[in-house]
């Protein structure tokens, strides 16, 4: 293998630009496909921060306190190895953002200041703002274009990937991607190819994700083979504006900074959020948590907002939505460190949050699932070891995923601020895994005969020709809104297995509605119709994945909810000291502390599930009262 | 879900005027839309109710209208058009603020892609001309970066908001389709990486990228600029900084050697 292997990365936000730059930066030659210009990726919506144990505040933090924080948050359900691998190595990311020119808060020392964030009890999150991903993301797209500029990387913005070139051996020898703008369809070979391509919030409908975040390469994907592991674990946000076009996130950073949550004591209470007194306000989350108060984590925070309105009927006006409320904090102080939230909400809302308490509810975030991916382990450090090809893999040989198309770093439940680490940490050790991969194959992916990739481009030529005609009664937008609409109803917050039968059956039926789609658009320049009614089916393949994963996992962990099989309450205030109940624990423990792994067949996914190594720490009760 | 602030569906209609355009080398037309009204509703969202039923008030059926946009929270720069004459996001353009009809048009100082989509690379090579980045040694473990006062901090944090989003060359009235000036955006983020304190090391490469045809003396002062920008950026201030910067190593120029003899740094 020659030392300028070609590679491809699919994806330009955090995870993929790390991705590319550790490709480049090794000597590699990297393509990166990209829906949207890499600096308009969805990483630039995170707002809150990046996590890394530096302890600077004298609260002897540790990366250890930081794994254990990040496995317990994810209810054990998360991979162990690579968690450790990332919470060791958080501090010296953080340390390389900031070399890089990421614009931190600082302390008055001149150090990078840490703020508080859920899940946790110490100050590990760094921050820019309230806009860090934007940051974060603006400075690793400096980098590439740095490396682009010397052109070591070639970027191809406005290309959507559309599946794989496979030699006859099952392994991954390129891509096929289509030009958004002039709709030409072409291959690219590639020593191997890293799917960076982010969650799939838009199969949700409204989310707080952008709304390039449909998940239909990671569903591509799944239909070539890869298996899509967690898909049922779906993090809600607690705090969102609802809106019609989206859910616009109100970061976590506004409860790291104080911002308290309550309702009205008088269910239904018609006064103004300021005409009602401290007294006669209920600020359940610090009631009912009194040491974590409103920075439990987001699985917590979203079902005790989600029951005082939907079960209680206390919300405000006796609808769904919550006060959040900075307005005892100095405006100054939040236009220094949350004035990116600040100016959303006043934007899209029209009351100035620094006077008024905002009004908020939980909407879909993030998905801890994604394609299924393996690491090695150095059996020293029980981290991923340094250079294996291993690192970030997927079941298919050559085919690697990273950020949050991955399922590994979040089990059950991601920790705020956890999410911009993983990115850039499975970045990080899926660069060199892929070039290690390459050096291991006997033949060159370029050097394999033109047939694969001639017949991989004539495959899509036919799937978007046949696409092109579809002139039936079905407008794919609104196909896509009903499929948002159940998932969003019934995949979310609480769930019920009579619901979700109904919705697997519902995206079935949507399926064989697809069929009869109007492509509604015949043009040959900017067909975004045509590659959405395509992404379509591939959204909808991934929302029975997420569905049925659902359905099948008769358990409550983390973000997953199912009161018909949740345990009871503990009758102590600490868990483990009521031995009925631990014996419970146990029971559900050792029936579903399982990867739930979703196969792609024609008849539907097939699930099982995958015990989960645990060299790392051993499962305990998750409570945090 | 009905939320509390739960958008309430009326018979009320919406009107929108969008330019229509198939391909950058056809000539174009507006087709006129009612779309449903409902509370809280923006562009975006009575675009997307458009996707749903791309039905114009003649009742011709027609296909989808193109535009781009990804975040719709303004932070990812993608939706910048003419809105009833005037550049802004669509995402933040709330339609009970906007007078109707609503007229959409394509940015008119990019290539058109098709109907409100444009082609932005003329911003993305202008950041490579003036080297926006920190040149690293690599990505392994050094340590922290320097430290930086929170007062610097500050500023450079404003600066660093830039969406690229284009406004600011929408509306200067020296930047033109066919001409190469970098614009505002690219002048502040110069300035941005010359204030930070591993940047300042590499200042005078990009003082000289932006010195020449298309460079920063292409700037009529009009000020627009400052006026659009949605992230309100002091671009005319970081203009007037790195005026002051070009103007310094011109003066260097002049002096070339002698200043070589005294010092082996850049300008400050």
């Amino acid at each position: 293998m020659a030392a300028a292997a070609r590679f491809t990365v699919v994806g330009g936000g955090l995870a993929g630009l790390m991705t590319t730059i550790k490709l480049a930066e090794a000597g590699h030659q990297v393509d990166v496909l990209s829906l949207v210009p890499v600096k308009r990726s969805h990483s630039v919506c995170a707002q809150g921060g990046i996590n890394g144990a530096v302890n600077t505040k004298g609260e002897g933090d540790h990366p250890d306190i930081h794994v254990k924080d990040t496995l317990r948050g994810g209810d054990f359900l998360a991979e162990q190895v690579s968690v450790k691998g990332m919470c060791h190595a958080a501090p010296g990311i953080i340390y390389l953002l900031d070399r890089m020119g990421v614009t931190f808060n600082r302390t008055p020392e001149g150090l990078l200041d840490f703020r508080r964030f859920g899940g946790t009890l110490h100050h590990r999150t760094a921050f820019a703002g309230a806009t860090t991903g934007q940051q974060l993301l603006y400075a690793l797209d400096e980098q590439v274009r740095r490396y682009e500029a010397e052109g070591k990387v070639t970027k191809y913005e406005y290309w959507e990937w559309l599946g794989t070139v496979k030699d006859e051996g099952g392994r991954v020898i390129g891509s096929v991607a289509v030009d958004l703008r002039t709709m030409e369809i072409r291959t690219f070979p590639a020593e191997a190819v890293c799917l960076a391509t982010g969650g799939p919030g838009i199969v949700f409908g409204r989310s707080t994700n952008s709304i390039i975040n449909t998940g239909t390469a990671a569903g591509r994907a799944y239909m070539e083979g890869a298996i899509y592991a967690n898909g049922e674990f779906i993090q809600v946000h607690p705090t969102s504006i609802p809106g019609e076009d989206k859910l616009r996130l109100m970061s976590e950073s506004v409860r790291g900074e104080g911002g308290r949550v309550w309702v009205p004591r008088k269910k239904g209470d018609p006064r103004g959020p300021r005409d009602i007194p401290e007294s006669e306000r209920w600020y359940f989350l610090e009631e009912k948590y009194p040491k974590y108060k409103n920075l439990v984590p987001r699985d917590v925070a979203t079902r005790e907002i989600f029951m005082v309105c939907r079960d209680l009927g206390m919300g405000i006006g006796g609808r769904d939505g919550v006060y959040l409320d900075v307005t005892h904090i100095p405006a100054k102080t939040l236009d220094a460190k949350i004035k990116g939230v600040m100016e959303i909400y006043e934007k899209f809302v029209g009351d100035d949050p620094r006077v008024t308490p905002m009004v908020i509810f939980p909407g879909m975030h993030y998905s801890m699932g994604g394609l299924y991916v393996r690491f090695e382990a150095d059996s020293r450090t029980q981290t991923p070891l340094e250079g294996s090809p291993v690192n970030q893999s997927t079941n298919i040989p050559g085919l690697y995923a990273t950020g949050e198309a991955d399922y590994a770093f979040h089990g059950a439940n991601r920790l705020g601020a956890n999410s911009l680490l993983s990115c850039i940490y499975s970045g990080m050790i899926g660069g060199p895994a892929m070039a290690a991969f390459a050096k291991s194959q006997s033949t060159s992916a370029a050097a394999m005969p033109e047939k694969y990739f001639q017949d991989a481009k004539r495959y899509w030529e036919d799937r978007f020709a046949t696409i092109k005609k579809m002139n039936g009664a079905e407008n794919p937008y609104a196909l896509a809104r009903e499929l948002g609409d159940i998932m969003t109803e019934n995949c979310t917050v609480v769930r019920y297995n009579d619901r979700l039968k109904k919705t697997v059956e519902k995206i079935r039926e949507l399926k064989s509605r697809w069929k009869n789609v109007n492509v509604l658009d015949t043009g040959n320049v900017a067909n975004r119709a045509l590659s959405y009614t395509n992404q379509l089916w591939n959204m909808l393949e991934l929302g029975e994945v997420i569905a049925t994963s659902a359905l099948l996992r008769d358990e409550s962990r983390g973000a997953h909810y199912k009161p018909e099989f949740s345990l009871p309450e503990p009758k102590t205030k600490d868990p483990r000291e009521d031995a009925d109940w631990m014996a419970l624990w146990r029971k559900r423990h050792e029936k579903w502390a399982k990867t739930t792994i979703a196969k792609h067949s024609e008849q539907g996914p097939q699930i099982s599930y995958e015990e989960i190594p645990t060299p790392v720490l051993e499962p305990e009760p998750r409570w945090y009262a | 879900m009905d939320t509390a602030q739960a958008s309430a569906v009326t018979n009320k209609t919406v009107t929108f005027r969008i330019w229509r355009q198939d391909d950058p080398n056809k000539p174009g037309h507006f087709d006129e839309f009612k779309v449903p009204y409902t509370k809280g509703a923006n562009v975006i969202s009575c675009l997307m109710e458009i996707q749903r039923n791309p039905v114009t008030v003649e009742g011709k059926r027609v296909p989808p209208v193109i535009w781009d946009a990804a975040c719709l929270e303004e932070v990812c720069g993608s939706c910048a058009m003419n809105i009833n004459g005037r550049v802004r996001m669509a995402c933040s353009a709330l339609v009970d603020k906007l007078e109707q009809p609503i007229t959409l048009e394509p940015m008119s100082k990019f290539p058109v892609v098709r109907d409100l989509a444009v082609d932005r690379e003329r911003m993305f090579n202008a950041l490579k001309r003036v080297k926006g980045w920190i040149p690293v040694d690599g990505t392994h473990n050094l340590g922290p970066g320097p430290r930086q006062s929170p007062k610097d901090q500050s500023v450079m944090y404003v600066l660093s908001t830039c969406i690229t989003c284009g406004s600011c060359l929408e509306a200067c009235p020296q930047v033109t389709l066919d001409n190469d000036f970098v614009g505002a955006a690219a002048i502040s983020q110069a300035r941005l990486f010359n204030m930070n304190p591993t940047g300042k090391m590499q200042s005078e490469e990009r003082v000289r990228g932006l010195m020449g045809p298309g460079g920063i003396q292409d700037c009529g002062k009009a000020q627009n600029c400052v006026k659009v920008c949605p992230k309100e950026i002091p671009l005319t201030t970081s203009i007037a900084v790195m005026n002051r910067e070009v103007t310094k190593v011109m003066i260097k120029d002049i002096f070339f050697k002698d200043e070589e003899q005294k010092s082996h740094g850049g300008p400050g």
